[in-house]
């Protein structure tokens, strides 16, 4: 397909600028000759070019609309029509950020009730909705735990990570300046306590946990870990990427967890947009609260009941709580900064506050009962694939799974030469996205499927039809799972070639 | 299969080998068994002339579509060449892993770590167990 | 409403293949003690159409303004139809990364032309797939810089957004490198003479905003070269994406870096977000940027095609040893960008021109009002500072009328008192500049 600039066309235009109603000034004396740029080399096409491009566009790209997408850990379930509604409503679109807290009490509103809700739902004291996207979260729980550790006058330098762990959570502890040291998992897929044990120190700050793991598995030693890690003084991190598994079934407040990120695109329905934009609320126990970003909102309930609410944090100490005068202003919900342990911002304005409101829309919708059946259903999905596929891949940890299970590729490598990559090619060939592939890294040709539950049996079951008909094809024409896809745009594209030579913006040749 | 380990030259039990001048100086690339563990090699950071490494220590970085691996000096020294014609066309290492695909050229501070290489009998040696 | 097409039957047979009686068998993974049998606080389901009931009451509670005269980092500019149009194509935004690029073509492709727009506005040569907003590019870009050069401190020009600074500032905290503010001169601009003199080897960037907090325009030229002397990076970031359309790229003025806001470009206030980190470099910076990259290749006959790119910078590949853990950016942001710059073309100048006309107008009939005067004499783009008699009480009597005022600089500038930034986009007409005037008489 030809590039927008390849259609270009000098003297086209998509989008008119109205005549100005006041004088023009001269640009030239007004700005300086300096300043000004010379030539200004954007795309020049008609309207019904630039929407026959976008369209064409949009048909070359898979998204949940056109068909099952089973990628695990990022939990592509269908994302309810209602909430792009609600999101599009001009009272929400259409507010500056700066707006007097006059004009956004709706907004304010909002914020603070979603902020009880994922309290309710997680059993954490409070929530920030400020960063942007699940990594963008922990980054800021780890700098929360940070500043903990600063603030006792701790210099705790390690943050353990399992072997099974999203590279991000490596990334994040190094970018707060901490070392990262790998801690194994056990032979059934869950934390080596004896390992744990003879890493846990008081250099140790924190155990960034995924759970239920990257393998799909609920860590069933969890009390044991928290209280090795707590036993210590060190605090407990929740990597809330598979929050879609335990939702309405246990909360990691009280399973001992001290912050959790989410993913709002993941857990609670907001599209992906093919890459963003996400929104990654963090969770915190009382012992975090006075980290947390600014500003937070704040509810003027009546006069003073907030000063009952003291609370204490695990080391006995009371929690800061604002002055009474940010709380007594003239309105119901207010912006406040005024917590002097936070970390800080970790970007500008309030977070990604459309895509939240897509998410309050989903937990109204579904309610408590609601969610608690989505995670049912999204568990019940992934043990029945696992169950129908089992005897035709390998399964390195055969114990019931929870929102996702992880196979491997090893028999049909072995077999015929197949790779995980040439079967999730020929999956597309089938009609349906690819499971992730290669993660997590401790199982060798990984397939990690996540179904959601907003799949339907039938479609599950000609899923597994297609994974069966793959695996018999390795065997006896393994050329046809090879040369997948045959069916797309392109054919399997040269990223060796795009790595050694990058290209990453169009020039004229 | 890999190409056959040359005898004219050290091994390192990172997959190095090692040229002696024996001048003091030494030539240092990667085994043609690296190479082929790496994959399509896509980029190579080379270090700058005149950077100091010690023993073990990260000399280069080599990339391949999915991963990224440090090359630790097989021994201490000053780079005093690198092997530039590598930034544009890192893909030489994998044709010629112990030809044009060498990476750098050391002056050595301490003779002596050669003795602690292995012979090109050793290396197989190495590698034998490795992949038993 | 829960979205799940299961029926009673379906339950059982699945149930019944996996061998279990119950759902709650499934969790038994789940120590007892822990767990729930409903989550408390959270009201019931609703039904679609009394969701959307419940959502227009919290809509509604919100009132909107007549009039905006804020920017302060977050624009209000008119958004032509096909942006919503195209980007609301349900095979765009219901899509995850383009992990399998074969059935990611479109946004793939979608992406490669972004760069490729952002790169030639912004005067660099490369351009990623976006960050989180501006204020994150911008502490990134500065983390980078440290990282690459082995240095530990970061030089800010205190005319730069408050809220991108604050956010530099509890990034490099994390790191352990150190900010040290340079303070603007009367001019509004950065002031060079105490840039240079804070400028020593151990700095490893300097960052200056054009046009700036202020809506002043920087003289970046100058600021490059005296960066560059001391072996230290530039980072340039932008206030209002539109500016570019007539103003000279600090890339073309030597910034190794260039970072901004892209909201302007297609994107709705949206209350803060989600908005779009515009992140160009220099080429020589590719294969170490942080966040996503599409670059062009050719499949397996010769067809050209596009994938993701260089991922060893990634965290997913490079783990602890990443310069960014960025995963997730902000791609249907981007994807507007695209559209709505590919719509505008050559008429993002006019576009700009007409800001400037704007702002000129509405400037100049501020300043006749009595007791208000001009603060920095410099040339500015759609913002500017002016001080009145009781910055307060204006904003008071245009809240009064539905109007979002001015921003009040003292919050960030206690020396700024009585100031106010006000920005003027095409979305403001001669008559509603009128009116605001009469208000304020």
């Amino acid at each position: 397909m030809e590039l927008i600039f390849e259609i270009s066309k000098p003297g086209r235009v998509a989008a008119d600028v109205p005549a100005s109603d006041v004088p023009p000034v001269n640009i030239e004396n007004t700005i300086g000759s300096k300043y000004l740029r010379d030539e200004l080399d954007l795309p020049e096409v008609a309207e019904i070019d630039l929407v026959r491009h976008y369209t064409n566009l949009s048909r070359r790209n898979f998204g949940v609309d056109l068909g099952f997408y089973p990628l695990g850990s990022c939990t592509m379930k269908y994302n309810p029509k209602i909430n792009e509604n609600v999101a599009a409503l001009f009272g929400f679109t259409g507010l500056h950020p700066y707006a007097d807290e006059k004009f956004a009490q709706g907004n304010l509103q909002l914020i603070y009730e979603m902020q009880k809700y994922l309290c309710a739902i997680f059993g954490m004291a409070e929530f920030t909705l400020q960063p942007a996207a699940g990594a963008h979260g922990e980054l800021t729980g780890v700098m929360m735990i940070k500043k903990y550790f600063e603030k006792k006058g701790q210099n705790r330098r390690i943050i353990l990570i399992p072997d099974a762990a999203h590279g991000t959570n490596p990334a994040s502890g190094a970018l707060c300046g901490f070392d990262t040291v790998e801690l194994r998992s056990n032979s059934e897929g869950g934390v080596d306590i004896e390992h744990l044990e003879s890493l846990m120190t008081e250099d140790v700050a924190a155990l960034m946990l995924t759970n239920p793991n990257t393998l799909g598995l609920f860590e069933r030693n969890i009390e044991k870990v928290a209280a090795i890690i707590h036993g210590k003084g060190g605090l407990l991190y929740g990597d809330g990427a598979n929050a879609n598994a335990f939702m309405g079934k246990t909360r990691p407040g009280d399973l001992g967890f001290d912050v959790i990120q989410l993913n709002l695109h993941k857990t609670f329905s907001t599209p992906h947009g093919g890459g963003g934009p996400g929104s990654g609320p963090v969770g915190v126990s009382q012992t975090l609260v006075d980290f947390l970003p600014v500003p937070r909102i704040i509810k003027k309930d009546s006069g003073c009941d907030w000063s009952e609410n003291h609370l204490t944090n695990r080391d006995g100490e009371t929690s800061y709580l604002p002055l009474p005068h940010i709380i007594l202003k003239d309105s119901t919900y207010a912006w406040s900064s005024d917590f002097p342990h936070t970390i800080g911002r970790v970007r500008a304005f309030y977070g990604n506050f459309n895509v939240v409101v897509k998410a309050y829309t989903y937990i109204r919708s579904l309610g408590a009962e609601g969610l608690k059946h989505a995670t049912e259903m999204a568990v019940l999905n992934a043990n029945y694939i696992k169950e129908r596929l089992k005897s035709y891949f390998d399964l390195p940890y055969d114990r019931v799974c929870m929102h996702e299970c992880v196979f491997s590729g090893n028999r049909q490598v072995a077999e015929s030469g197949v790779h995980t990559s040439d079967i999730a090619k020929r999956l597309i060939d089938y009609g349906y996205h690819p499971p992730t592939i290669y993660f997590p890294l401790i199982v060798p040709e990984a397939m990690m499927i996540e179904p959601t539950e907003t799949e339907s049996k039938e479609t599950l079951d000609t899923f597994c039809d297609a994974m069966i008909a793959i695996a018999k094809e390795a065997k006896e024409n393994p050329d046809a799972v090879h040369n997948a896809p045959v069916t797309t745009p392109v054919s399997r594209l040269d990223e060796v070639l795009a790595a050694r030579k990058p290209d990453v913006c169009w020039k004229k040749s | 299969m890999s190409k056959q380990n040359p005898e004219d030259r050290l091994y390192s039990r990172e997959h190095e080998w090692v040229i002696n001048n024996g001048d003091g100086t030494v030539i240092v690339g990667i085994t043609d068994y690296a190479q082929e563990m790496l994959t399509d090699i896509v980029f190579v950071d080379l270090p700058e002339i005149g950077r100091k490494v010690v023993k073990k220590a990260t000399v280069a970085v080599i990339e391949s579509v999915k991963s990224v691996s440090d090359v630790f000096a097989p021994l201490s020294g000053e780079v005093i060449e690198v092997n530039a014609i590598l930034e544009n066309t890192p893909e030489l290492i994998n044709q010629d892993a112990f030809g044009e695909g060498w990476l750098v050229k050391m002056r050595l501070s301490d003779e002596n770590e050669l003795s602690m290489l292995l012979t090109a009998a050793d290396y197989e040696e190495m590698l034998k167990e490795e992949n038993n | 409403m829960d979205y799940c097409p299961h029926t009673d039957n379906d339950i059982k047979q699945m149930q019944s293949a996996i061998g279990i009686s119950h759902i709650e068998e499934l969790f038994a993974d789940i120590p007892e003690k822990f767990r729930i049998k409903q989550i408390p606080d959270v009201p019931p389901a609703l039904s679609e159409q009394e969701t959307l009931s419940v959502m227009k009451d919290i809509a509604d509670r919100n009132q909107l303004p007549k009039l905006t005269l804020t920017g302060a980092g977050a624009y209000h500019h008119f958004i032509p139809a096909v942006v919503g149009h195209l980007v609301n194509r349900s095979e765009f935004y219901t899509a995850y990364t383009p992990y399998q690029a074969e059935i990611s073509q479109g946004v793939l492709q979608a992406i490669y032309e972004y760069q490729t727009m952002v790169a030639r506005l912004t005067g660099t040569e490369i351009a990623n797939a976006s960050m989180y907003d501006g204020a994150s590019a911008m502490a990134e870009a500065a983390v980078l810089c440290a990282k690459m050069s082995n240095r530990n401190k970061i030089i800010v020009g205190c005319s730069v957004h408050p809220e991108y600074r604050r956010v530099l500032r509890t990034y490099c905290w994390a790191n352990g490198y150190e900010v040290v503010d340079a303070p603007y001169a009367p001019s509004g601009q950065v002031d060079g003479d105490a840039l240079l003199k804070k400028l020593d080897d151990q700095v490893a960037a300097v960052i200056v905003q054009s046009p700036n907090f202020f809506g002043v325009i920087e003289n970046i030229a100058p600021v490059a070269d005296a960066v560059h002397e001391k072996g230290a990076m530039l980072v340039a970031a932008f206030t209002d994406g539109t500016s570019l359309g007539i103003l000279k790229p600090a890339g073309a003025s030597g910034a190794d870096f260039v970072v901004g806001e892209g909201q302007s470009f297609g994107n709705p206030l949206n209350y803060g977000g989600p908005y779009l980190g515009v992140f160009a470099a220099k080429e020589k910076f590719m294969r170490r940027i942080p966040g996503r990259l599409v670059g062009a290749t050719v499949d397996k006959n010769g067809k050209r095609g596009f994938v993701l790119t260089l991922q060893t910078r990634e965290q997913h590949i490079r783990r602890e040893k990443a310069t960014s853990n960025i995963c997730s950016n902000e791609a249907l942001c981007a994807l507007a960008a695209g559209v709505y710059l590919s719509a505008l073309g050559k008429n993002l100048r006019k576009l700009a021109e007409l800001n400037v006309y704007k702002t000129q107008y509405l400037k100049n009939g501020l300043l006749g009002l009595s007791g208000w005067e001009d603060v920095f004499p410099s040339p500015v783009y759609n913002e500017f500072v002016l001080r009145c008699p009781d910055a307060k009480k204006v904003n008071e009597k245009l809240k009064n009328e539905g109007i979002i005022g001015g921003y009040e600089l003292q919050k960030d500038y206690p020396e700024l008192e009585n100031t106010l930034l006000f920005c003027a986009t095409e979305m403001i007409s001669k008559e509603d500049i009128d009116k605001v005037i009469s208000i304020l008489k």
